[in-house]
């Protein structure tokens, strides 16, 4: 075999040396930094994504957590202004009743005695046209005026009699 | 049919000679030149662009290097860093010399793996270079390694020579496995292409038989290609762990 002839050996450890030392001098200055530098740039990129996206994320949850705060107190504060608005509007409501009571009593009260009023004036013209009418009635009846004072006496105590 | 065996001959290229020392540049040189441009060529411009998310090849020069790096790590630690270039080197220039070899390549094609004194010589320098690192990092107490922890010095007569041989047989395990490999696998090729070429000649159909052969046969060889180099680095960092840690 090929492989047992020492004639052979001197040249192959020669080329052998010399290849194997230009491969790792080129491995070890070259291609091995190249790629390491590659893989330590992913490496570094893919921590600063992920530090970047815990950032985001925090910053995600603290803007959740000040909406939650900006929406309770929003809602408090309608909630007060919705009481106030509310006690403000039952306030006004009961003064508002209670003039408009007093003024229906005034009302009321004016209307009585202008009622009242009208009754003694309707009374005196009762008597007033029972005058007449009896008047009338004699002088038709008899032929001759009625005595004037008997007249008024006798309508004055019919008026009496009936409760007027 | 060809000898099985002319594959593993060396030609001279170009003959050259320094002395009385022959170094000839051969086809076994050729391949070993062709290989290291091969890889440097690979591994320099699949990451010229840098890019973040990798493309075909940049992926596959990562590949190489998350995978030695990552054998070196889990089988020596964190002071096997030192040790990287070399052992990404060996294996690259193990894999590229079984590789290239399984190509029929015109006037250089050849598999310098085949050759006992290549692996032997890369092996030697692999226990020579564990030996020294053992010795500087722990001195004297180094020779622990040739007598356990714990062992009753009663059998220090049958333990310390088995301890010797295993650990001197190491540079001869590593460089037979991977020439005795590639050699074997060669030849079958080589018997088996014969085959196919002196029985296809007379009758089609008995040519198909070994044809299909050497082809699962191929598929066997490139994977033990892989495999070999991966064998032969993975031994190479198991020692190297020995040396820094002692067991």
């Amino acid at each position: 075999m090929p492989q047992f002839d020492p004639a052979f050996f001197a040249p192959q450890l020669f080329w052998l040396v010399l290849t194997f030392i230009t491969l790792y001098f080129v491995m070890s200055t070259v291609a091995l930094p190249k790629i390491g530098a590659v893989l330590d740039e992913r490496q570094r990129k893919i921590d600063d994504n992920l530090d970047k996206a815990a950032q985001l994320k925090a910053e995600a949850e603290a803007a959740v957590a000040a909406y939650e705060k900006a929406l309770a107190e929003s809602r408090a504060h309608a909630q007060s202004v919705i009481k106030e608005a509310s006690d403000r509007l039952a306030a006004e409501a009961e003064t508002r009743n209670r003039e408009l009571a007093a003024r229906l009593a005034d009302q009321v009260k004016a209307g009585e005695a202008r009622i009242a009023e009208a009754k003694d004036k309707a009374l005196a013209n009762v008597r007033d046209v029972a005058l007449d009418v009896a008047g009338a009635t004699i002088a038709r009846l008899v032929g001759s005026p009625a005595d004037t004072a008997r007249l008024e006496a006798a309508v004055a105590a019919a008026l009496k009699e009936h409760g007027k | 049919m060809a000898n099985p065996i002319e594959q593993f001959k060396i030609q001279p290229l170009v003959p050259l000679k320094v002395g009385s020392v022959d170094i000839s540049f051969t086809n076994s040189a050729a391949m070993m030149v062709l290989s290291i441009c091969l890889i440097t060529l690979f591994l320099t411009l699949s990451v010229r662009s840098r890019a973040l998310v990798p493309g075909r090849w940049q992926s596959m020069a990562e590949v190489f290097y998350e995978f030695i790096a990552g054998m070196l790590r889990e089988n020596v630690g964190a002071e096997g860093r030192k040790y990287f270039p070399f052992i990404f080197s060996l294996f690259m220039f193990v894999l590229f010399g079984n590789l290239l070899g399984m190509i029929p390549i015109p006037v250089i094609g050849f598999t310098y793996t085949s050759h006992v004194i290549v692996t032997f010589a890369m092996a030697l320098v692999v226990f020579v270079g564990v030996t020294a690192i053992g010795f500087a990092r722990h001195g004297t107490h180094y020779l622990r390694m040739f007598f356990p922890h714990g062992a009753p010095i009663a059998t220090a007569v049958i333990l310390i020579p088995i301890e010797l041989i295993s650990y001197f047989s190491r540079p001869f395990s590593l460089a037979v496995r991977l020439f005795a490999n590639m050699t074997v696998g060669h030849i079958i090729l080589k018997v088996m292409g014969g085959f196919v070429v002196s029985l296809g000649a007379f009758y089609v159909i008995p040519g198909v038989v070994p044809f299909a052969f050497l082809s699962a046969i191929t598929v066997l060889e490139f994977g033990i290609a892989l495999l070999q180099a991966y064998v032969f680095t993975i031994l190479s960092c198991i020692y190297l762990h020995d040396a820094i840690h002692m067991h």
